[in-house]
């Protein structure tokens, strides 16, 4: 029996989410709706009677005080002219709707039955509407036709029918399929073997699909196979399986492939690895004694002291969230929230960071068919975000967003999680991972679905028209706070032995990396517990359905294990066993499905071979003039990528575990952001963990490895900023690039060497810095074809640093403190506008398109380095009561900002700077690296200036007693003299209430 | 003297027990996390302990409303344990989450020996999620024994669903004659109610961000105060320590779970 319930305020309450949309519809369509209001929706699939429905209603869908309800029949309503009704589509996560089967089952005082289930829709009410602006609104912004349903509806016909619900989840359990486990087979011409992987969405090329048909034509192969009933093809599953394992995505494949290397004056070389001749060098070669584990694991582990280990990743997620923003995004962050949760033993999540590169939300352009409008990926994203953090109980300590156009093909959405634990449990190195063979191959958590099949296939893939809806998912926060919390338990008495992640790839990728640590694996596939029947073996194997773990339990502990599982309601399921037979061998009831070398599977993929040709690129270099520089700082600060981002951050807990010191913002009315966070290392600790970030797409466009230089550079002067050592700072790189592989993209090669010459400069600066690398991440296809010419992303790299500050009494915020004090320049400004904030904007107003000019901020490592640790002496002797380092908008922004946290005007003469820039414009807003803005009580003077000497360094001004930013330029005249509180109005002014 | 045992429940997607067991343990009690399923099989009981917390965090999720599924559960399998435990005047506090969940059950603001909702939280006015430091005024002529001599704090608000409302239109009147109102967000200087955004973060009716029962033994608030335990929680902290100015030996939320230990202790045994 089916029943709808329908769910609304009762008059006079006030409808939030009805007002807040629609705000939207007025804002972002431009559709003067008079009114919106809500219901939700309630569809019961079950053998209920109708007395326990309402006793359900009642005690569970309805907050009595302020909602009434009705079933099967539409609830009475005020006046409206369209009703939308939105739901899932089948097989999307309804998280809502499973909690409330959950609670139902409970209540009643009998689960439901695995045919049964609640499943929700939300309706809207709009008034004021005609059926085309229903029809638009539905499309524009209440739904998303990849994952969810709409129903439009006039009054009459839903006042006379009844609401009419869009088909609904429950359905997909209708069908049912028999076992089906298919033989491919690859004694085909070339063209053929391509069109297997293209249909299939493989996305192995022809080199690597040669691989595999070459394995299956080894007659040992052949043989063992057949004592397993296995014929001389691969099965549907085996395909699957390596085509996970050696995807880009799992592989990186073109970080350890080949490159022959030309540069722009035709010097040759060849590059075996990127990653082992940059990145895993710089690391090896730096042999820092407090790393624990790098490159190795899901996270790297650092000892951050000797009760205390640090385990830090951060994750891309961009695909997904271009098709779904929301769900995208959120499984962003609760997919990279196991990655430190699934390293070693496991560890415990403190902090989690998030950062996007979006195309303009304010644009007012038509969007290419088959993209979503920026605005609504923005939204999308931080709504994501913002739920799996928050309801994982995760505060967040760094935020950021960057506005590109060329990011509106692909957002590039950064997602990455803190965990800590013990150095050791029970005389066991947490940081270690040991799998033996005779272990119980354990799944934990969510149950599996058609969800995220070929994500990591996918994900390795351009976005074209036919990407498969399949690899979005929804993320479920609190069914992974239930498993993570039971996991810690069992952590804390050693029930298991090892954990990983079930991400990318799935149970392929999860159990196939901890059998390489036994030496093999024999799993039963008709074990594992599944959302709804229906699944081939394949399916099964290779889905990524989310909020799953995968264990090593020792069998003498497994029972204790899943009595505790047991009690704490979350399924686990005993699946089979690790071996040391070299063998990947997957069945499905009595049937081998699967049985693969596990060295083919892991190391059998032939290396990429890739050319790569630098052309150095000359930009138009602008004329400067400028007749009133305030006028030009307004609108800096007014710019996207300068400009106060508050209303969303502030949506993200930042406070929750009750560690936080310095929070994401700052100042006397807490709104200014940080350059660097900062929490307990404990509770009652006096120590400071600090994480913090450098990145700066928008260099790359002039020279990649300056890029890379500067994003170093830019990490690591925020730790030194706010207090950290210079000398204890670990990080990690995210690479987001362009597709390099693709003979059809445009400039292929070029790209190609552009990641070469980043990955120079990561290591040069890293290695000049300290700084050892222990995790990272490579997203090599972030391109949108369903545009002509392709949109690709400017190449982006990402370096995210943890630091540590060994008293946090010492910290220091940007924000000034009190007038009279003086203000510093420390480190030289250069005639450095290439790739800046400033071109940008001036070629905005100046032509309605953006300067990039060509001369970019370079970075000269030695010298910053004594200037870093002079700062540093300074801090800890209490010398400095503000400081700030200038990135985008340069000095001009970075003085503004100051001034505005701490609420006090300053006087600043231009003159005074050290360094090379010679005009006006440069002296403000040239981004020249390895530079901060300091303020000193004028009693501390003497100290702090031999603190700093024989660095390039000037006291530049002093703080005024009233509320002006008075700037004197070279010729000795005021250049800019405005009220702190209309530059402050100015860089709020642009996302406010967006 | 023993020190009182604090029982925190914890599970299903609720997230503060670290930091309040760690406000209990700097106010005088023995903070003891159980988890919900221990409490429903039986094998830890609400008895045992001197006084309970309702954390914050999304018990299953919010997502039948804020706190219901955890309200419903409560009402229908340890209904009677928690009315003995009212009974003794053994002091609960619901904070965030739990604040919510308390209401949904109607043991706040309460009728004696019902389990009627009379009010509700909901969603904020703003329609959104929201973490900001708020202040606080707290009247003193009141009942309630968590908050005895504090007459200001400044705590972070994070919550999307923190407005106190009630169809009722008697019910806030009764509420203040009878000093079950006690705390409201107030301005900067703390002395007048907040009735609009942002000073009031949700557009609760008065300004109110906590009340207690009628005996003063029961205590909901949507602010946080296991917030802010370290002075460095404090937004403000590195302004004065610039400054050179001393900061407090710690944070002002301990001062709530002070009070409940201190009770016990004097009024208990």
């Amino acid at each position: 029996m089916n029943y709808l319930i329908t769910v609304g305020y009762k008059s006079g309450v006030p409808d939030a989410r009805g007002m807040s949309t629609a705000k939207r519809i007025r804002e972002h369509l431009g559709i003067p709706v008079e009114r919106v209001q809500t219901r939700n929706l309630y569809t019961i699939e079950a053998e209920l009677s109708l007395s326990e429905v309402e006793l359900g209603a009642r005690e569970l869908f309805v907050d009595p005080i302020i909602q009434e309800y009705s079933i099967n029949e539409s609830l009475d309503s005020e006046e409206f002219d369209y009703s939308v009704i939105v739901s899932f589509k089948p097989g999307v996560t309804d998280n809502v709707g499973k909690t409330a089967g959950v609670a139902l089952g409970g209540l009643l005082g009998r689960n439901l039955k695995d045919r049964e289930g609640v499943f929700t829709a939300v309706q809207y009410l709009l008034s004021g509407v005609t059926l085309n602006d229903s029809e638009r609104i539905a499309h524009d912004l209440l739904s998303n036709e990849l994952i969810e349903n709409r129903v439009i509806q006039e009054r009459r016909s839903c006042r006379k029918n009844g609401p009419k619900i869009p088909c609904s989840g429950i359905r997909i359990n209708k069908v049912e399929k028999h076992l089906r486990v298919e033989e491919i087979n690859l004694e085909v011409g070339d063209e053929e073997l391509k069109a297997i992987s293209m249909e299939r969405t493989l996305a192995l090329n022809l080199k690597e699909m040669k691989a595999i048909r070459d394995y299956f034509r080894k007659s040992e192969v052949l043989n063992e196979r057949k004592r397993f009933g296995l014929g001389p093809n691969p099965t549907d599953v085996e395909l699957e399986a390596l085509a996970q394992t050696w995807s880009e995505h799992c592989h990186h494949k073109i970080f350890n492939g080949i490159i022959y290397y030309i540069d722009e004056f035709e010097n040759r070389k060849t590059i075996r690895s990127l990653f082992k001749t940059y990145i895993k060098r710089v690391t090896e070669e730096i042999n820092s004694p407090w790393l624990l584990s790098a490159f190795t694991d899901n996270a790297g582990v650092i000892r951050f002291n000797k009760r205390l280990s640090l385990v830090y990743k951060v994750e891309t997620h961009n695909s997904p969230s271009a098709l779904d923003p929301y769900g995208g995004a959120m499984t962003g962050i609760v997919g990279v929230n196991r990655d430190p949760f699934g390293t070693g033993l496991g560890a415990r999540l403190i902090a989690n960071v998030w950062g996007y590169c979006l195309g303009n939300p304010l644009m007012k352009n038509e969007v290419p068919p088959g993209l979503l409008h920026p605005r609504r990926i923005r939204d999308g994203i931080h709504r994501g975000v913002i739920e799996g953090g928050n309801q994982s109980g995760i505060p967040y300590m760094r935020g950021w967003e960057l506005f590109e156009e060329r990011f509106m093909g692909k957002p590039l959405v950064f997602c990455g999680t803190l965990g800590e634990m013990p150095p050791e449990i029970s005389g066991r190195d947490t940081h270690r991972k040991q799998v033996v063979p005779g272990d119980i191959v354990v799944m934990v958590g969510g149950r599996v679905g058609k969800d995220g099949i070929h994500g990591a296939t996918f994900s390795s893939e351009e976005l074209h028209s036919s990407s498969p809806a399949q690899a979005v998912q929804i993320g479920d926060p609190i069914t992974q706070k239930k498993m993570t919390d039971m996991l810690l338990e069992a952590r804390n008495s050693l029930l298991y032995r090892a954990l990983t992640d079930n991400g990318a790839g799935g149970l392929s990728s999860s159990v196939g990396e901890m059998a390489d640590l036994s030496g093999g694996c024999e799993i039963e596939l008709s074990l594992v517990p599944l959302k709804y029947q229906g699944l081939d073996p394949w399916e099964i194997l290779v889905s990524e359905a989310q909020e799953r773990m995968t264990l090593a339990v020792d069998p003498e502990r497994l029972k204790s294990y899943m009595d505790l599982s047991e009690k704490r309601r979350v399924e686990s399921t005993a699946l089979g066993s690790f071996t040391g037979s070299g063998k990947f061998h997957i069945r499905y009831g009595k049937k081998t499905v699967a049985y693969l070398d596990l060295d083919f599977l892991h190391r059998g993929d032939p290396a990429y071979e890739l050319e790569a040709k630098y052309i150095k690129k000359h930009f138009d270099e602008p004329e400067i003039e400028i007749q009133d520089h305030t006028e030009i700082l307004l609108d800096l600060l007014k710019s996207l990528n300068i400009c106060s981002l508050e209303e969303k951050s502030r949506q993200y807990d930042h406070e929750v575990q009750g560690r936080s010191v310095i929070k994401p913002f700052v100042g006397r009315y807490c709104d200014v952001p940080s350059d660097a966070g900062i929490m307990l290392a404990g509770y009652g600790s006096l120590e400071g963990i600090i994480l913090t970030e450098g990145v700066n797409p928008f260099y790359s466009d002039i020279d990649t490895y300056w890029m890379a230089a500067s994003v170093v550079d830019q990490a690591l002067r925020r730790v030194v900023s706010t207090g950290g050592d210079p000398g204890y700072i670990a990080g990690l790189d995210n690479f987001c690039w362009p597709n390099v592989v693709k003979e059809e993209m445009p400039e292929r090669s070029h790209k190609l060497a552009q990641l070469v010459r980043a990955n120079e400069g990561l290591y040069d600066y890293c290695r000049a810095y300290r700084i050892p690398l222990i995790s990272g991440k490579d997203s090599m296809s972030n391109d949108s074809t369903l545009t002509d010419p392709p949109i690709s992303v400017p190449p982006t790299l990402l370096v995210s640093v943890i630091g540590r500050i060994h008293d946090i009494n010492l910290a220091v915020t940007l924000d000034v403190k009190s007038p009279g004090d003086l203000v510093y320049m420390l480190g030289e400004t250069h005639e450095e506008l290439g790739g800046s904030e400033f071109y940008r904007l001036y070629g905005k107003k100046r032509r309605n398109k953006p300067y990039i000019g060509n001369q970019v901020p370079r970075v000269h490592a030695r010298r910053a380095a004594i200037l870093y640790r002079a700062l540093h002496r300074a801090i800890n002797k209490g010398l400095i009561r503000s400081s700030h380092t200038p990135t985008l908008g340069g000095a001009g922004a970075a003085l503004a900002k100051k001034a505005f946290a701490g609420g006090y005007g300053l006087d600043v003469d231009l003159k005074r700077f050290p360094g090379s820039a010679a005009s006006d414009h440069s002296l403000l807003y040239s981004e020249s690296n390895s530079r901060f803005i300091v303020t000193v009580s004028p009693q501390k003077k003497e100290e702090f200036e031999k603190a700093v000497s024989g660095i390039p360094s000037a006291q530049i001004g002093r703080v005024r007693q009233d509320e002006t930013l008075k700037i004197r330029g070279l010729s000795g005249r005021v250049i800019i003299e405005e009220q702190i509180i209309r530059l402050k109005e100015a860089w709020k002014e642009t996302l406010r209430g967006i | 003297m023993k020190k009182p045992e604090a029982l925190i429940i914890t599970g299903n997607g609720l997230n503060c027990e670290h930091e309040t067991a760690y406000a209990f343990e700097l106010g005088g009690a023995l903070p003891v996390l159980v988890h919900i399923t221990d409490l429903l099989s039986g094998e830890k009981r609400l008895s045992d302990y001197q006084i309970l917390a309702f954390i914050g965090g999304f018990s299953n999720g919010d997502h039948l409303g804020a706190g219901t599924v955890q309200a419903n559960r409560f009402k229908h399998k340890l209904c009677d344990d928690l009315e003995l435990f009212i009974q003794k005047r053994k002091p609960v506090i619901g904070i965030c989450n739990g604040f919510q969940t308390m209401v949904k059950m109607g043991i706040l603001p309460g009728k004696k020996n019902t389990w009627t909702q009379t009010a509700t939280i909901m969603t904020n006015d703003s329609g959104i999620y929201e973490d900001r430091w708020v202040y606080l005024r707290l009247i003193q002529d009141s009942p309630c024994i968590w908050t005895k001599g504090i007459e200001r704090l400044f705590l972070p608000v994070r919550h999307g669903e923190g407005k106190f409302y009630t169809g009722d239109p008697e019910l806030i009147p009764r509420l203040f004659t009878s000093g079950q109102v006690v705390v409201q967000y107030a301005d900067d200087q703390y002395q007048a109610p907040a009735m609009s955004y942002p000073l009031n973060p949700n557009g609760s009716l008065e300004g109110i961000a906590g009340i207690c029962d009628e005996s003063g033994t029961i205590f909901g608030i949507m602010p946080h105060p296991e917030a802010y335990l370290f002075p460095h929680n404090h937004p403000l902290w590195t302004q004065d320590s610039a400054l050179g100015r001393d900061l407090p030996p710690e944070g002002r939320g301990v001062l709530i779970f002070r009070n409940a230990a201190a009770y016990v202790k004097e009024s208990l045994e």
